[in-house]
């Protein structure tokens, strides 16, 4: 059987699967609805918030990243697992024993302020958009490469899917169909790994086949003498003219603060935080954020041996080799314009190097025909303009480290085709997790709080699931037509998330004395100040975004760090200028500190 | 019923907790992995350099172990105060 036939059929089977849960777990209540009914077991919690938390990026991307950017890739990896120890010991078990169903709705509370809640509420639906709009897009990109179907037709497959389980089940729904949309794609990253690690170093489990020397196999395949496969990597990259891979090149200083911003980020999203009230108890909610990083952890330390090995290998295959003799993976991803070679010497060989072959992403062109034009060696051509000055003639796009992997390593159809469904697994499951706090968003906290607060249960769980609808609808309308700007505003949603939630709910717990206007003032300056500098460098002044005009040499990225600082500032400073909360507010906040009323 | 004395050395304990748990997630990814890792890269392991193995592995793994041990301590906690959940 093909690849594309193997695909069809465990795509088919895994959404068989996703829907039958959906039917089994039918939402009745809005306590359903919105946090699973607080039935969920910490393990199963757990498995569920690292499908939600990771999305077709992390699937696709992360290894593809650390690849690329070698050392520096792990401010990805840390800043994207470290958030959780916050979670854990700062957020989870206070906002549990809080015990209602969003985050808005704490910040109402504690707050004593309607537009604290209000002000949240518009966050949450900002930061959750940006997201899902990615998401989508994620899922289309997967149907177009594996099963050959238009972008377009993908995300509409997609939203089906979501619309099924997410309207019809809410919480309860998405929670079981992530855990096994977990189990879908932690198996379809770890097989190939497992294999390609073997394959080099003998040893199957790729965080120490990483660290290992290369086998007699793993030398004949790569055509390298004995020695250590990252230190091997070195050399290959210095020769070309690259940095070492395992040093650093990015200022220490950016680093430090993209990790922080990523890391608070992740602390400050909604659709994380949410899945901590939907544990039975405050204990489950500190263990459920232990095991939802244990299972991600599984994933971010396979990423960077997954990408490493696929480095050596590309390097390897494609540099000084000459195009007629490239493997086929790279005939067969060249179609879809991940990886282009342009030929700027004219020697028929593919030479790799530092630098750009070409300004922009490739265009490919096509004939009258509707085929792709070639050149003089049967390669795919593009229109792009050529950089004469760089001796690179390889353009590779980062994801295609994971995408190609399994053919790299002359794997099995069966285990392309688990990838493929992996990585719909990842986007889905995030997106799904988005669509509730957006469901979420209007239905209670607008719906019920603001405009009609005497409905019924019945009559909110109705609007729950159109909102939800509706969610999904805008959901596949951007990821059909996406706005030329959902790379950069990816930023965005971490710096936000930093620089509003992170502060004023850690303070919200931890100190009593902190005053509805501090919390206002505070999430305002934070957020104003970091969006005003992502807008700044990003949309007004893309030109000057570089270290010289970045203030402490921070990028868009990392500024979040900065917002915070200043929203921690600013809500202490003005908390203490102006009157202490309301003593009911201080016995609530006391109160969320133990687990059980003492 | 706790007294507002034990109250609040329940709550010290977990604070004390938090800020040393959380100065090793500190040493562990931003001075290990970031700052100090340059230095730590003399040191190798296998074919890890050490720093290089810390922002890649050895923080993640780390955070994992620290978030175990919170939990565990916290539900001693929890246990000597009488105030777990049934």
């Amino acid at each position: 059987m093909g690849i594309l036939t193997w695909t069809w059929i465990i795509v088919g089977l895994t959404f068989a699967l996703y829907i039958g849960i959906a039917i089994w777990s039918k939402a009745r209540t809005t306590g359903d609805f919105y946090v699973a009914a607080r039935q969920v077991h910490p393990v199963l919690n757990g498995m569920a918030t690292g499908a939600d938390w990771m999305s077709a990026a992390s699937f696709i991307s992360m290894a593809g990243l650390f690849a690329f950017l070698g050392r520096d890739g792990s401010m990805y990896l840390m800043g994207w697992t470290g958030g959780y120890v916050l979670l854990a010991m700062l957020l989870a078990p206070y906002l549990r024993k809080y015990g209602k169903y969003t985050v808005p709705m704490f910040v109402g509370e504690r707050y004593y302020s309607q537009t604290a809640r209000v002000v949240a509420v518009l966050c949450a639906i900002f930061v959750s958009f940006t997201y899902v709009a990615g998401q989508m897009r994620g899922v289309g990109v997967v149907f177009s490469r594996f099963l050959e179907v238009d972008i377009n037709t993908g995300v509409v497959i997609g939203m089906a899917i979501v619309f099924f389980y997410a309207v019809l089940g809410g919480m309860k729904g998405i929670t079981y169909t992530q855990v096994a949309q977990y189990c879908v794609l932690i198996v379809a990253y770890l097989i190939p790994a497992i294999f390609i690690s073997f394959m080099f170093t003998g040893i199957p489990i790729p965080q120490i086949g990483l660290g290992a020397a290369l086998s007699e196999a793993g030398q004949r395949l790569l055509h390298e003498d004995a020695g250590f496969l990252l230190q091997k990597l070195d050399q290959i990259q210095r020769d070309l003219g690259l940095p070492a891979f395992t040093q650093g090149v990015k200022p220490r200083i950016d680093v430090f603060a993209i990790t922080l911003a990523l890391m608070v980020g992740t602390a400050g999203l909604p659709h994380i935080i949410i899945r901590f009230f939907t544990t039975p108890r405050v204990k489950d909610a500190r263990a459920s954020a232990g095991w939802a990083l244990l299972f991600i952890a599984i994933l971010y330390t396979t990423a960077p041996a997954v990408g490493t090995f696929a480095k050596m290998n590309f390097i390897k295959t494609t540099h000084d080799k000459s195009y007629t003799e490239a493997p086929s993976w790279f005939k067969n991803w060249e179609k879809t314009g991940l990886i282009v070679w342009v030929d700027k010497n004219g020697d028929g060989k593919m030479q790799y190097g530092p630098g750009a072959p070409f300004k922009g992403k490739p265009k490919l062109i096509k004939t009258e025909g509707g085929d792709l034009k070639r050149g003089e060696y049967g390669q795919v051509v593009v229109a792009n303009e050529v950089i004469p000055n760089t001796r690179n003639e390889i353009y590779v796009d980062r994801d295609i480290m994971v995408l190609a992997n399994p053919e790299i390593a002359r794997l099995p159809a069966w285990v392309v085709a688990l990838v493929a469904a992996g990585g719909l697994a990842a986007a889905l499951s995030t997106a799904a997790g988005l669509l509730l706090v957006i469901s979420s968003a209007l239905s209670h906290d607008l719906a019920r709080n603001v405009f009609f607060p005497s409905m019924t249960e019945r009559t909110e769980l109705i609007i729950a699931r159109i909102a939800a609808g509706l969610a999904v609808m805008m959901a596949g309308y951007f990821g059909i037509h996406p706005p030329g700007f959902v790379a950069q505003v990816v930023a965005f949603a971490f710096g936000l998330a930093a620089s509003s939630f992170f502060p004023i709910i850690v303070l919200g717990v931890f100190w009593t004395r902190t005053t509805r206007e501090g919390a206002i003032a505070g999430m305002l300056s934070g957020i104003i100040f970091t969006a005003a500098y992502i807008i700044y460098f990003k949309f007004i002044n893309p030109a000057a975004n570089n270290p010289q005009h970045w203030w402490f040499g921070i990028s868009p990225e990392g500024i979040g760090t900065i917002g915070m600082i200043i929203n921690f500032i600013v809500t202490t400073v003005v908390s203490l200028m102006t009157k202490e909360p309301p003593q009911e507010v201080q016995h609530m906040v006391r109160n969320l500190r133990y687990p059980r009323e003492a | 019923m706790l007294t507002k004395d034990q109250l609040q050395a329940y709550w010290r304990q977990n604070l004390t907790y938090i800020v040393v748990l959380l100065s090793i997630w500190f040493t562990v990814s931003y001075l290990f992995g970031i700052i100090l890792a340059d230095v730590l890269d003399r040191i190798k392991i296998f074919g890890y350099p050490l720093g290089f193995w810390f922002a890649c592995q050895g923080a993640e793994i780390t955070f994992v172990i620290l978030i175990a041990v919170y939990v565990k301590l916290m539900n001693n906690l929890d246990r000597r105060f009488g105030v777990q959940e049934e």
